[in-house]
């Protein structure tokens, strides 16, 4: 690199990064001293209490159940997207059967590449109204009209999805995987693409099956982008804030599902920020949901590490 | 794939990640600097409030001193009511007192008034409504809200002998009242109930019910006949409570709506009042006399449901016709009735939950004070109430307010001859506008009633645990149902 070059870049660094430590981490910072105080969310006066806001915590048992629907979230979103995505991709791209030219997707895969994708074109948003009206929890909606028309679904008794406790959580998860799988799709698709089609051509003339194929080569050679989207994937199971606002029962404001059972760290935070006015008490779970989304996300990049394979 | 770039020293130069750590530990330093000269959310905004630039001469036509050529900012909820009044009352503004006002109508309050609120320049009146309402003990707690005193106590536009709260409805101020102050301004007076079509009724040859056994069985005719029998908006709990309230207001008598505002330990458990009203709507949840799937439904979608003849009654208050307008069929005959009546109550049928809606605020901060006051005591005035009544096709609390020009349509019509057999049998709970957190868990309580998941007997406890749990705050003595 040639003389004062240093300064060259870093003068092009400075914006992007000053902006960065404005509008990202200054609210970070800022959110911490909130939560030290008793801050109402309305104006400027407010009394500093230490770690009191921390200490409610504790005892706070809607907190604590959607930290749980969190968790339960993290579990399952990451790991239905991801398998049905990487199923997805290995049959677009190598599922087919071999035939003389070599590996090749399924027939029709082109179409499927597009098509897949269309889900994830869509804004969370748009997703909401739409899903609000499949889930319709009279004869109007789309699953309770096609169960009713099927004899499945009492029409005097329509399973009312989004106000069932124990299903308002799968129906929620149930939105997040038809929204990702295509994204994911799309990601998977492209590090297979990078993969040399020797690797696979020398394991069929070996007699290699499907099934074969994808756990022995694929799978671990797209590992790397695995973890990154699993990652990804455990960041929006984190939040699930416009989705769970949106479509469930209001406790008050923002949704939370009936009973709180679809309340998420983010609704409960709202709800407390601005409906109830206890914004210092919400900055603190801003705090704990910070800290639990650092953490997770350091433990699962280091649990999924391994052997960086070169090719 | 393959390795990476990043971490080669090359003797010739630096390193990416190198580069990278040193421009970082540089903008660390550098920023924050910056960052304590931008506006943060902490950051001491200048108390301009007042200025001279919107002080006038006061005068009798214009006791608070409004200047002329000054602008007023107006933000209105933008539901079920429109905001077509607000610009209607903005043009008179103008032409009569000189004062142009910059118009916003808008569903997100707290979206687009809490970071204003918070750095100290609000606007000057607010129509504080909707589900994104700023809580009004919320705002009074931050200590953002004027007390409106001066504005009642002013010589009303229509009579300057008579002062402005000696024209209102009576009791339509309370719930406006916090901490004994009257720092909110519910201008609509609205009236809850039951509503049903009177042709839909007509046709089958239905009585509407005085009773509650009169109401069941006509939910039993319309189940038999494939019509649900109560509708409700089941996404928002709002609603079926109000009507579980409104039973045991009716039994119980005012002691009963007095014992949970002022948070009784017999609110709820212990209250033979509250039983009997939670009980006789879970008689409705048992028979399977709801609409089939209401419980999860919002309110436009069961409002239209039940405009389609697919439910006998539905839960409400007064703004349904106004908010269905474009839905109702043109020979439904909307028709309000009050809450059939429970045996042995303590009040009689035609009592209804009347009282005021719609919170009109005038922030503390505002710039044009004098404005804002003069603009809220012409609310007040036949002429503006007429002109909302026209527009939003509902009643103000203002005493006679609507000219008898105007016709009213056939619900807003049936509220007002509701409102005259009422007489002064009307009550009104005052705990929504005190205590969030209570009427939150309170909703809450019901939906799961309605969804069958909890009995009569859980209800009654979950209510009075909330109850218990605000009593413990020791602000709430400070307000008082008397």
């Amino acid at each position: 690199m040639r003389k004062g070059q240093y300064r060259f870049v870093t003068g092009f660094l400075f914006v992007p990064v000053a902006l960065y430590l404005i509008f990202v981490i200054w609210p970070y910072i800022q959110t911490f001293g909130y939560s030290l105080t008793d801050w109402k969310g309305e104006s400027q006066t407010f009394k500093f209490v230490g770690l009191d806001n921390y200490r409610a915590l504790l005892h706070d048992d809607v907190f604590k159940e959607a930290i749980w629907h969190n968790l339960l979230f993290l579990v399952f979103i990451p790991v239905i997207t991801i398998l049905l995505a990487l199923f997805f991709a290995f049959m677009v791209n190598a599922g087919g059967r071999s035939k003389a030219g070599g590996v090749q997707g399924v027939a029709g895969s082109g179409f499927y590449k597009i098509v897949y994708f269309f889900p994830q074109v869509l804004s969370l948003a748009i997703l909401a109204v739409l899903f609000n009206a499949v889930y319709r929890s009279d004869g109007g909606g789309l699953l309770n009209g096609f169960l009713i028309k099927l004899h499945l679904v009492d029409v005097n008794n329509p399973v009312e999805w989004l106000n069932e406790p124990n299903v308002v959580l799968w129906a929620l998860m149930a939105v997040v995987v038809w929204h990702g799988v295509g994204f994911y799709l799309v990601l998977f698709s492209a590090a297979m693409q990078s993969i040399p089609r020797d690797i696979y051509e020398a394991a069929l003339i070996d007699g290699a099956n499907r099934s074969q194929s994808f756990f022995r080569i694929t799978l671990p050679l797209l590992w790397e982008t695995v973890q990154t989207a699993w990652v990804y994937l455990g960041i929006i199971a984190m939040d699930m804030f416009v989705l769970v606002s949106s479509m469930t029962s209001n406790m008050g404001a923002y949704g939370g599902g009936p009973d709180h059972g679809s309340d998420v760290m983010s609704t409960v935070m709202m709800r407390n920020f601005l409906y109830f006015g206890k914004s210092g008490y919400a900055c603190a779970m801003g705090v704990v949901m910070l800290l639990l989304t650092l953490v997770l996300s350091v433990v699962t990049l280091r649990a999924t590490r391994r052997e960086r394979i070169e090719f | 794939m393959g390795s990476t770039s990043a971490e080669n020293n090359r003797s010739n130069g630096v390193g990416r990640r190198d580069l990278i750590k040193r421009s970082a530990a540089l903008g660390l330093i550098s920023v924050p600097t910056m960052s304590f000269l931008s506006a943060c959310a902490s950051g001491g905004g200048d108390d301009s409030s007042s200025d001279d630039s919107t002080k006038g001469t006061t005068s009798k036509s214009n006791p608070f001193g409004v200047k002329k050529g000054s602008t007023l900012d107006v933000v209105v909820f933008k539901g079920g009511y429109g905001d077509d009044y607000a610009k209607a009352w903005e043009a008179n503004f103008k032409t009569k007192i000189g004062v142009s006002s910059t118009h916003t109508g808008t569903q997100e309050i707290t979206g687009k008034l809490q970071p204003r609120f918070n750095a100290g320049n609000p606007p000057d009146i607010v129509d504080d409504s909707g589900a994104q309402q700023i809580k009004i003990d919320v705002l009074y707690k931050n200590g953002q809200l004027l007390d409106l005193s001066p504005v009642l106590d002013a010589p009303a536009i229509d009579d300057p002998t008579k002062k402005v709260r000696d024209l209102l409805i009576p009791g339509t101020l309370d719930p406006g009242v916090q901490e004994g102050k009257v720092v909110a301004l519910n201008y609509i007076y609205t009236v809850w109930g039951l509503w049903y079509s009177g042709k839909l009724f007509k046709d089958k040859g239905w009585t509407p019910p005085k009773t509650w056994d009169e109401f069941i069985a006509i939910c039993q005719k319309a189940k038999a006949a494939g019509i649900g029998g109560l509708a409700h908006q089941g996404k928002y709990p709002y609603y079926i409570n109000v009507a579980i309230m409104d039973l045991i207001a009716k039994k119980g008598g005012i002691d009963a709506v007095k014992a949970i505002d002022n948070l009784d330990p017999k609110a709820f458990v212990g209250s033979a009042a509250a039983q009997a009203g939670v009980e006789a709507i879970y008689e409705v949840v048992e028979k399977g006399l709801l609409m089939p799937g209401t419980n999860g439904l919002t309110h436009t979608e069961s409002q239209t449901r039940w405009n389609q003849y697919k439910a006998a009654f539905i839960t409400c208050g007064s703004w349904l016709e106004n908010e269905q307008l474009k839905l109702t069929p043109t020979d439904f005959d909307m028709k309000f009735l009050p809450m059939p009546l429970l045996a042995d109550s303590k009040m009689p049928f035609e009592a209804i939950r009347a009282g005021s809606g719609e919170p009109f605020i005038i922030p503390a901060k505002a710039k044009n004070l004098p404005g804002a006051k003069e603009f809220m005591r012409h609310m007040l005035s036949k002429e503006w109430s007429t002109l909302f009544a026209k527009e939003a096709n509902s009643l103000t609390i203002l005493k006679d307010g609507v000219d008898s020009s105007v016709t009213l349509r056939p619900g807003t019509q049936s509220t007002v001859e509701a409102s005259k057999a009422a007489g002064a049998n009307t009550f009104r709970f005052l705990y929504p506008d005190w205590y969030s957190e209570m009427d939150t868990s309170i909703q809450n309580a019901s939906n799961e009633l309605m969804a069958k998941r909890i009995q009569p007997k859980e209800w009654l406890k979950r209510c009075q645990a909330a109850v218990d749990k605000q009593a413990k705050d020791p602000a709430s003595k400070k307000n008082v149902h008397s």
